[in-house]
C-alpha cells in the first residue's frame, strides 16, 4: 500500500515538474519580450523627440526663427506673435526656481523623517508613518495642483501678502509633497540597509543614539539618501501638472521667488497641443522635451551610480 | 485542474477578442459622423450629437475636442468630416486644404459667443473701452489708479497660447501686438474666474462663465459709447464688442446624413441647443 502511493506520488511529481518546465519557457519567453518591449519604447522616444528636436540645430529655415544663439539673446517667450521669440532663459531660470523651492522644503523633512523612522521611531510608530507616506506618494499630482491652486495659493498670499497668488513658491511646495515620499522611502531603506553591526559597535564605544544616527548611519547610508535626492531632483524637473496649475504660467525674469513663473514642463504640456505641426514653435517645444530627457536621463544615472557606490561601501569595498 | 484554468482563461480571451472586432464591425458597417475641433464648442457639439442621435436612431456622430487648430489639421489630414473651429481658417490653412482636396472648404457659422472680461466683485473700475483693454493687456497700463481704480497693481490673466481664445484676444482686442510677460496663463475659462474672485486686482477674459465675487466688466467700443455688458441682447445687436462666432467647416458642400445634420443644427431646435449650452444663437 505504501509502495504505491510512493510511485503515485512520484509520477505525479515528474508531471508537475514537465508542465513546469513548459510553462517556465513560456513565461520566460513573455518577460523578455516585455523588458525588450519597454527597452525599445524607450529607444523609439528617444529617437523621435530627437528627431523632431533636431531642426532647431540644422534647419536653416527654422533656425532663422529659432537657433540655440536666438534661445539665449532674448529673455521674452513669446512663440505666437507677428515676431516670435523663443527666451529660454527666463523659462530655465523660472524651472530652477521652483525645482530649489521643492528641494528647500522637501530634502530636510524627507531626510529627518527617515532618519527618524530608522534609527528612533517605536516599531508602532514606524507602522504607521510608512503607509502614510505611500498613501501621499499615490496622490495623483493633478490633486496636489487642484489643492494648490485652489486652497494653498490663498493660504500663502494671506501670510506673505505677495503681489501675485500663483507663484514659484507656491508651486514648490505643492512639487514638494509629491518628492517628499520618494526621497522619503530611498532615504529610509538606505539607512536600514546599514548592517547592524555598525550600530552596535557605535553603541558599545559609549556614543549615544543621536551620535550613531548621524555619525554612523547617516554618513554609511549618504550615497543612497543623496540618490534619493537626486531622483527627488529629477522628478520635481520633470513634474508638470502641479506647476502648471500653481504656477500662474507666466514668464517672468526675476529673482523673487514670490513671481509667477512659467517651467519646461509646463510650456510643453501648455503649448503643444495645437502648435502647427513642423513649424519652428514645434521644434522648439520638442528641443525643451529633448532637454529634460538629457536632463532626467543624467540625474537617473548619477543616482544609479551613487546607489552603487553605497552597495560597494556596505560589502567593505571602499 | 490547472489545465481546466488555462482552457477557462484561453476561452475568455477569445471571446473578448471576438466581441471587439465585431464591435469595431459594427461602428464601421455604421454611417459615422466624426465632429472634432474647438475646445469651447466641445459641449456644445456633444449636447448636439446626444440629441440628434436620440431623434434619428442609427445615426452614429462622434464628437472629440483637441482645440481649433487640432480639428483644422483633422479636417485638412481628411480624418474627421467636420470640423469645429472658434475661430476662422487662416489662409495658410485654406491653401493646404486646396492642396490636398482641392476645395477651399465650407464655412458654416453655427453659434455666436461672446467674449466676457471679469472682474474681482470689489474692483471700482466696472467699464473698460478697447482701448484700454489693449493697454492693459500690452503691458504699458499697470495700476487700476490709471482706469479710474485704486492704486493698485493689476493682475493679468488669461488663457494659453495653445487656445483659440487666446488667439482671438489677441487678434481682436489686442490688434495684434503681444501679451504683456507678466500675463499669467491658466488652464481653462473656470480657472481664471476662481483666480479673479480670489485677487481683488485681477482682470482675466474668457467663455460664458459664473461665479461668485465675480463680475463681468462692461465693455466699450471707445470713451463715447456706453459700456454694454455681455448679455443675448448685446451680443445680438452687435453692440458689445468683443463678439465672435463659432463655425463648422466641411471640406465640400453637406449632402445626406452631414447635410441633415448641418440643416438640424441651424433650425429653431437646434440653435435652442445653443442657447442652453450658454452661447448664443446665429439667427
Amino acid at each position: 500500500m505504501s509502495h504505491l502511493q510512493t510511485i503515485e506520488n512520484k509520477t505525479e511529481a515528474m508531471s508537475l515538474k514537465k508542465r513546469f518546465r513548459l510553462s517556465e519557457f513560456i513565461i520566460e519567453k513573455i518577460i523578455f519580450l516585455s523588458s525588450f518591449l519597454a527597452i525599445l519604447g524607450v529607444i523609439l522616444i528617444f529617437v523621435f523627440v530627437f528627431r523632431e528636436a533636431l531642426p532647431v540645430l540644422t534647419n536653416p529655415e527654422v533656425k532663422k526663427e529659432a537657433s540655440l544663439k536666438l534661445f539665449f539673446s532674448t529673455v521674452i517667450w513669446q512663440p505666437v506673435s507677428d515676431l516670435p521669440r523663443y527666451g529660454l532663459i527666463s523659462i530655465i531660470v523660472g524651472t530652477l526656481k521652483v525645482v530649489v523651492v521643492a528641494l528647500f522644503f522637501s530634502v530636510p523633512i524627507s531626510v529627518g523623517a527617515a532618519i527618524y523612522t530608522a534609527e528612533f521611531a517605536p516599531l508602532k510608530v514606524k507602522e504607521f508613518i510608512k503607509p502614510v507616506a505611500e498613501i501621499l506618494a499615490g496622490i495623483p499630482s493633478v490633486v496636489l495642483g487642484f489643492f494648490a491652486l485652489m486652497v494653498m495659493a490663498s493660504f500663502f498670499q494671506g501670510i506673505f501678502h505677495s503681489t501675485m497668488r500663483l507663484n514659484a513658491f507656491n508651486a514648490g511646495v505643492a512639487l514638494s509633497f509629491a518628492i517628499i515620499p520618494l526621497i522619503y522611502s530611498i532615504a529610509e531603506d538606505s539607512l536600514n540597509s546599514v548592517p547592524r553591526s555598525l550600530k552596535e559597535a557605535s553603541l558599545a564605544l559609549g556614543a549615544n543614539r543621536w551620535q550613531t544616527a548621524f555619525r554612523v548611519s547617516l554618513s554609511v547610508a549618504m550615497p543612497g539618501v543623496l540618490a534619493g535626492i537626486i531622483l527627488g531632483l529629477g522628478r520635481a524637473v520633470g513634474e508638470t501638472m502641479i506647476v502648471l496649475m500653481a504656477s500662474g504660467n507666466a514668464s517672468i525674469l526675476s529673482a523673487n521667488i514670490f513671481d509667477s513663473v512659467r517651467t519646461m514642463s509646463a510650456t510643453i504640456a501648455a503649448e503643444l497641443g495645437e502648435v502647427v505641426h513642423g513649424s519652428a514653435h514645434y521644434n522648439v517645444l520638442f528641443f525643451i522635451g529633448a532637454s529634460l530627457f538629457v536632463f532626467t536621463l543624467l540625474i537617473n544615472s548619477l543616482a544609479h551610480l551613487t546607489v552603487g557606490r553605497l552597495q560597494r561601501k556596505l560589502a567593505g569595498k571602499i | 485542474m490547472k489545465k481546466l484554468v488555462v482552457k477557462k482563461i484561453g476561452l475568455v480571451v477569445l471571446a473578448t477578442l471576438v466581441i471587439s472586432v465585431a464591435a469595431g464591425f459594427m461602428v464601421f458597417a455604421g454611417k459615422s459622423i466624426t465632429i472634432k475641433g474647438s475646445d469651447t464648442m466641445l459641449i456644445l457639439g456633444q449636447r448636439w450629437a446626444e440629441i440628434y442621435m436620440n431623434q434619428n436612431p442609427g445615426a452614429v456622430i462622434q464628437v472629440t475636442g483637441g482645440g481649433s487648430g487640432v480639428g483644422i489639421a483633422a479636417l485638412i489630414n481628411g480624418s474627421t468630416d467636420i470640423c469645429e473651429a472658434s475661430r476662422q481658417m487662416k489662409n495658410s490653412e485654406i491653401d493646404k486644404l486646396k492642396e490636398r482636396f482641392n476645395t477651399t472648404g465650407v464655412e458654416i457659422p453655427v453659434a455666436r459667443d461672446g467674449l466676457s472680461l471679469y472682474l474681482n466683485e470689489e474692483n471700482k473700475v466696472s467699464e473698460l473701452t478697447l482701448d484700454q483693454l489693449k493697454g492693459i493687456y500690452t503691458g504699458q497700463v499697470t495700476s487700476w489708479k490709471e482706469v479710474g481704480g485704486d492704486d493698485a497693481k493689476i493682475l493679468l490673466y488669461g488663457r494659453e497660447n495653445s487656445s483659440g481664445t487666446y488667439v482671438y484676444f489677441k487678434d481682436n482686442v489686442l490688434k495684434g501686438a503681444d501679451f504683456s510677460a507678466q500675463t499669467q496663463t491658466l488652464p481653462g475659462t473656470g480657472a481664471i474666474v476662481n483666480a479673479i474672485s480670489k485677487d481683488k486686482y485681477g482682470i482675466g477674459y474668457g467663455g460664458a462663465a459664473y461665479a461668485k465675487g465675480v463680475k463681468y466688466c462692461k465693455v466699450k467700443k471707445d470713451a463715447q459709447t456706453p459700456g454694454y455688458e455681455p448679455t443675448l441682447e448685446n451680443i445680438k445687436s452687435g453692440n458689445y464688442p468683443i463678439s465672435r462666432y463659432l463655425f463648422w467647416y466641411l471640406r465640400n458642400k453637406p449632402t445626406g446624413e452631414t447635410k441633415k445634420l448641418v440643416d438640424w443644427v441651424l433650425s429653431e431646435q437646434g440653435q435652442q441647443i445653443v442657447s442652453k449650452v450658454g452661447y448664443f444663437p446665429v439667427k
